[in-house]
């Protein structure tokens, strides 16, 4: 399905914007016919973050190209912006946003709910991006701890996390505007650690023990 | 690993997550979340932090064909390096990785006074080498300047005030001074980085320093 589209889509990318508007609505149109029970999340005028979840579960179970559609139209945009603020040329930010999303699309299987919303998951990769490609650094993760081949995280695990994250999204939106600044020239790259060093008072709220918990849960699993 | 009690601070966590550390730093907090579940819960809420400021960004324009080039991207197939996976042995996934194997594959160098090290290859930003320190003895003073972060991977060693075993990180700057030493019974292996000036001359004669006065 993803090939049939993408020779489509070839012909049509030297058309201009008229042409990409049109691929997108035949995606949804022949998405319909599919699956339309997911279709009454996707046409939700705002997504909240569990919509973007369930949009990341139809990316892995089905190559779901309009709910790919939806994530990259919310997503890229602010990738790209964040990645010309964190010191990228347009062009080189583009670039990076379009690496990210693809990646976004290969590693869905490895979307774990119940550790991250979906924006937070897009922000780790994008960095990832920034590392790799703006300071030609290599980047070590820390040793990836999964569920089990059969094991899918706790339903209620992941609501609260989602939610939780949206309150954090809100506790930072709140905050005085010098202090979001400083939090935002900390992830644009522009401080270094002891500069970080010196900012107090981060709204961090209950999400670390939330994880804490879906991580002990995996522990006790693995034994 | 649950005894671990000396951990990340925020401003270590938050950097590395922003992904404005030295890449040598960025090894030795890996290496410690891949060791330390308090740690790496924090590390997820830091990245939450990040990703409130990727929805909250303004939204950049986008080129006309870019929705199309990215499904071109992902036809082609070209994937970077996935995540560390587990792998069997004393070390954890990241620092295995740039070791290229496990203990008994590291390059050690002797330096002196029964220790030795391997320094691991990272940018110049700042350096990370694994020392080996017997039983009993003092472990090198890296000189005290800039920040230092000292990962007990085996054994442990202890300053006038505390003790750190294994999983344990100790983060010093350049108003800490003390003497820490490695525990008796066991030979204690550290992975120490620091963002001080590379002076590979003076650093050795530095190191030699502790051992004069014992």
């Amino acid at each position: 399905m993803l090939t049939e589209t993408l020779t489509h889509l070839k012909s049509d990318t030297g058309a201009g914007p008229l042409a990409y508007t049109a691929s997108k609505t035949k995606y949804i149109k022949s998405r319909k016919g599919l699956c339309a029970k997911e279709m009454t999340v996707t046409t939700a005028q705002k997504p909240d973050r569990m919509a973007w979840v369930n949009h990341m579960n139809a990316i892995r179970d089905d190559q779901d190209q309009s709910a790919f559609a939806e994530l990259f139209d919310h997503f890229a945009p602010r990738v790209k912006g964040f990645l010309m603020k964190s010191g990228a040329s347009p062009d080189l930010a583009e670039d990076v946003a379009q690496d990210a999303m693809a990646t976004l699309w290969r590693k869905a299987h490895m979307f774990d709910p119940a550790k991250a919303s979906v924006s937070t998951w897009i922000f780790t990769i994008a960095r990832n991006r920034r590392i790799d490609v703006l300071r030609k650094q290599r980047r070590p993760e820390p040793e990836e701890l999964t569920w089990g081949p059969e094991a899918e995280p706790d339903q209620e695990d992941v609501l609260a996390l989602q939610q939780e994250s949206a309150q954090l999204g809100e506790a930072i939106a709140a905050l005085p505007d010098k202090q979001k600044e400083l939090i935002v020239r900390a992830y644009y790259g522009e401080l270094t650690h002891n500069e970080i060093a010196e900012q107090t008072g981060l709204p961090l709220g209950t999400i670390k023990s939330r994880i804490r918990l879906a991580l002990d849960r995996l522990r006790h699993q693995m034994k | 690993m649950n005894d671990i009690k000396h951990h990340l601070t925020d401003a270590l966590l938050m950097a590395y997550s922003a992904g404005s550390l030295p890449e040598a730093f960025n090894l030795v907090v890996a290496t410690h979340i891949s060791m330390c579940d308090e740690c790496r819960a924090r590390m997820y809420e830091f990245d939450a932090v990040g990703g409130a400021v990727v929805e909250d960004e303004t939204p950049a324009g986008l080129s006309d064909g870019s929705f199309a080039a990215t499904l071109s991207l992902i036809a082609k197939g070209t994937l970077q390096s996935a995540k560390a996976e587990r792998v069997d042995g004393v070390l954890p996934a990241p620092l295995h990785e740039y070791i290229g194997g496990d203990l008994d594959a590291v390059k050690w160098r002797k330096v002196g006074g029964g220790v030795r090290q391997a320094i691991l290859k990272t940018d110049r930003s700042a350096s990370v080498r694994l020392l080996h320190i017997p039983a009993g003895m003092a472990i090198p003073d890296h000189g005290h300047r800039g920040t230092e972060l000292t990962l007990v991977l085996q054994g442990a060693f202890h300053d006038e005030d505390d003790r750190f075993g294994a999983g344990d990180i100790e983060v010093a700057t350049e108003d800490l001074d003390h003497q820490p030493v490695a525990e008796k019974g066991m030979d204690c292996i550290c992975l120490a980085a620091t963002d001080a000036p590379l002076r590979f001359n003076s650093w050795i004669p530095r190191i030699a320093q502790p051992f004069l006065r014992i």
